[in-house]
């Protein structure tokens, strides 16, 4: 039983891997530099490499290339999986729970009192959302924080704290019809 | 004397349901306990609250200072202490909480002495809008704009028609025809505040067909060059592009705004409060909402902004048990999740209606009724096609945000299709993804600039090691390879600046600071 689903699984994979190589191969004026561009377009920047690339430009590529999956961002989520499986020609896929699930949008703050302003936050910051010199105190930019939690281990005195992101970042939608609370 | 105009393209004919409280008056409710007041109840930022939990206010008193341009201020509705500043329920349609801040009446109701009255005669347009802007007037008819800006908008581009909105086409709302009814002068001198402020040489007043009442009252008075038009009792006949159509034969461009078209919109409700503001030096705390529906004593309710809804409907007695209570109209309203959320300065209307009876929808039959109907010219049933399927580029396409929610389509649709339900998910979809996209932009360029940034620093060591350097573009994949590079690279020019410096304190060598270090 395991290993049929296991095969069928496994066989899914193979077909999407190559589904993704057709849909690559398939837009030859672009080449696969454009098309990582468009993938890359559709990725959410959070530049977390929770997809085990360093960033997102290389998991487009990766993605690109066929040597990745569409399912690898959880924080672009079901959402960005549906509009890369429309850009590709794929089917959508679940978000693989390897890479981590999706949660709502967060940033960093920085406890500034405890803070030794050593500098390991903003060399770890891939959007230079952090501000702050030398043995003075650091600030977390909020409005340009992604989240991507990089920031946290380097940190020598653990003074970096998730929060949820401001609303204007994460705002009420309407649900889909059918969803709605009677 | 009065124009009739004709129709616009579309439209339904919808039962009236206000005979019941056509031609009687307004009954006041007695004051809550509490008021209660949302800082983000019209468009534009958050007002800024300016009192503080066991501060003691009279009526009238500024509690909520605007925030920015478009924003708003928010006065005590009655004299008491302010016991709360933290999130409550609010008129919202998936029941989300805001900051709001909580006012025990002490049962006094003692005022502040009003503000001085302005001088007609001497008063500038930037006085008018001052004042109007510290009453904290934004627009009653549903969409909240503060006043003041729509007026400095209209002023700056030199809009020369007032048209003054009291056209109420959705079923049972009654409370503008009450208002007008009973203070005609109020609303007359209000329009010719705002036709002051906005320096409008032309002034139209828009009623209903069977408002002959309110248009009656009007008419007994000095309407100071003021014209009053009559439009059918057709939905959505009030709503703001229709009106203009039929006023002034000028369409609004899709995506533009009534001063594209030269024109400034107020609401009756807000000219009453104008003329309060200007003339009775009193800020905006309290309007008139219509209470109907499944209720024992229907009636146009004189309510002090930041009463609890469930207060209303006490005082009217709840007639059926099993009742959806909507904020707003049938058509438009907005179903309402918890009843102790408070009335707002756009709260026009309180309905309990019968529970709907949901989930009994069949397929589209391509009937075409949902076209006729629909007064923006669009295609609902397309658009319900391809929000259905997720299309949002085809949605777009085909105008969807032209659609202006009337719901005209879904209350001819035979299927009973929820359509205009499709339409918001689009469109919070598609906003939700254009910002998610801006965002990602700025985040991208921010990242791309930071790893130029570690290149260039990584080919100036690897230049030291005698190796060429990589281009970003070429090869980005290895984006942590640059990265410790770079920071060997940083952290021996920062050695090496630190040294520049210290040699650079001889006094010799401190010409040779800058370049040294560069
Ligand atoms: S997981 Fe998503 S957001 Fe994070 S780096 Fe990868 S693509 Fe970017
Ligand atoms: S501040 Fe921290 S969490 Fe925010 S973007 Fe920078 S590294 Fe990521
Ligand atoms: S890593 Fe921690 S201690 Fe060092 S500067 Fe950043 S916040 Fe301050
Ligand atoms: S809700 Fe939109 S699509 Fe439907 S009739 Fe009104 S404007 Fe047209
Ligand atoms: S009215 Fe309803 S059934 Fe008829 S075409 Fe429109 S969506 Fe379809």
């Amino acid at each position: 039983m395991f290993t049929a689903i296991a095969m069928a699984v496994l066989v899914l994979g193979a077909l999407m891997a190559a589904r993704v190589l057709v849909a690559a191969s398939a837009s030859p004026p672009r080449g696969s530099h454009g098309l990582a561009a468009d993938i890359d377009r559709l990725l959410p920047q959070t530049q977390c490499g929770r997809c085990l690339h360093a960033g997102c430009r290389p998991y487009a590529e990766a993605i690109a290339r066929g040597a990745a999956r569409i399912n690898q961002c959880p924080p672009g989520g079901e959402a960005t999986i549906r509009r890369l499986a429309q850009l590709l020609g794929v089917e959508p896929l679940a978000l693989n729970p390897r890479h981590g699930r999706q949660a709502p949008a967060s940033v960093v703050i920085i406890d500034e009192e405890a803070c030794i302003g050593c500098t390991r936050c903003i060399q770890a910051c891939p959007v230079d959302a952090i501000v702050g010199a030398a043995r003075q105190m650091h600030t977390v930019i909020t409005a340009e924080c992604t989240g991507c939690e990089l920031c946290i281990p380097p940190c020598p005195v653990d003074c970096i704290a998730v929060v949820p992101a401001p609303a204007a970042q994460h705002a009420w939608q309407w649900p889909a019809p059918g969803r709605v609370s009677a | 004397m009065s124009t009739v105009l004709r129709g616009f393209h579309g439209g339904v004919r919808l039962p009236r349901s206000k005979e019941t409280l056509q031609g009687t008056g307004s009954r006041s409710v007695a004051l809550p306990p509490l008021l209660i007041y949302p800082l983000q109840a019209h468009v534009g930022t958050p007002a800024r609250p300016v009192v503080g939990v066991g501060q003691k206010v009279r009526r009238d008193e500024l509690l909520a200072a605007p925030s920015s341009y478009v924003s708003q201020a928010i006065h005590a509705g009655t004299s008491g202490v302010i016991v709360e500043i933290a999130a409550r329920a609010v008129i919202h349609p998936g029941g989300v909480t805001d900051t709001c801040i909580v006012l025990r009446a002490d049962g006094e109701d003692r005022r502040l002495t009003p503000a001085p009255a302005l001088d007609l005669g001497r008063a500038t347009p930037e006085g008018l809008l001052a004042r109007i802007a510290e009453a904290g007037i934004v627009g009653m008819g549903g969409a909240g704009f503060p006043s003041h800006v729509k007026l400095r908008e209209g002023l700056l581009n030199a809009v020369r028609l007032l048209i003054i909105n009291a056209v109420e086409c959705e079923p049972y709302i009654a409370c503008d025809e009450c208002m007008i009814r009973e203070r005609a002068a109020d609303v007359l001198l209000g329009a010719r505040i705002l036709r002051q402020a906005l320096r409008a040489s032309q002034c139209v007043i828009a009623l209903e067909d069977d408002m002959q009442q309110a248009r009656a009252a009007l008419s007994r008075r000095d309407l100071a060059g003021a014209q009053i038009v009559r439009v059918p009792a057709i939905y959505p006949a009030g709503g703001e592009r229709q009106l203009i159509r039929m006023i002034t034969g000028a369409e609004v461009p899709a995506h533009g705004l009534p001063i594209d078209a030269g024109v400034v919109m107020h609401n009756a409700a807000t000219a009453a409060a104008v003329a309060d503001a200007v003339a009775g030096g009193l800020p905006l705390t309290e309007r008139l909402v219509t209470v109907a529906g499944a209720v024992r004593t229907p009636a146009n309710l004189r309510v002090r902004i930041g009463t609890p809804i469930a207060h209303l409907l006490d005082a009217c007695g709840r007639s059926a048990a099993d009742a959806r209570v909507i904020v707003g109209g049938p058509m438009m309203g907005t179903r309402l999740i918890d009843e102790p959320a408070p009335v707002v300065k756009t709260t026009n209307c309180v309905l309990r209606l019968p529970a709907a009876a949901e989930d009994c929808t069949m397929p589209c039959i391509r009937c075409g009724d949902c076209v006729e109907v629909c007064p923006a010219q669009l295609q609902p049933q397309a658009l319900y096609e391809l929000a259905r399927a997720g299309d949002w580029d085809g949605a777009s396409d085909l105008h969807l945000f032209d659609c202006i929610e009337c719901g005209a389509c879904a209350y001819v649709c035979p299927s009973r299709l929820p359509l205009v339900h499709y339409y918001r998910h689009a469109k919070s979809e598609i906003e939700a993804l254009e910002l998610a996209q801006r965002r990602a932009a700025e985040l991208r360029s921010r990242y791309e600039a930071r790893l130029r940034r570690l290149a260039q620093a990584g080919d100036a060591a690897a230049e030291a090691e005698g190796q060429a350097g990589s281009d970003v573009d070429a090869a980005p994949a290895p984006a942590a390879v640059p990265d410790r590079a770079a920071m060997r690279a940083e952290i021996a020019a920062a050695v090496a600046r630190t040294k520049a410096r210290r040699t650079a304190n001889t006094p010799a060598a401190a010409g040779e600071d800058e370049d040294g270090a560069r």
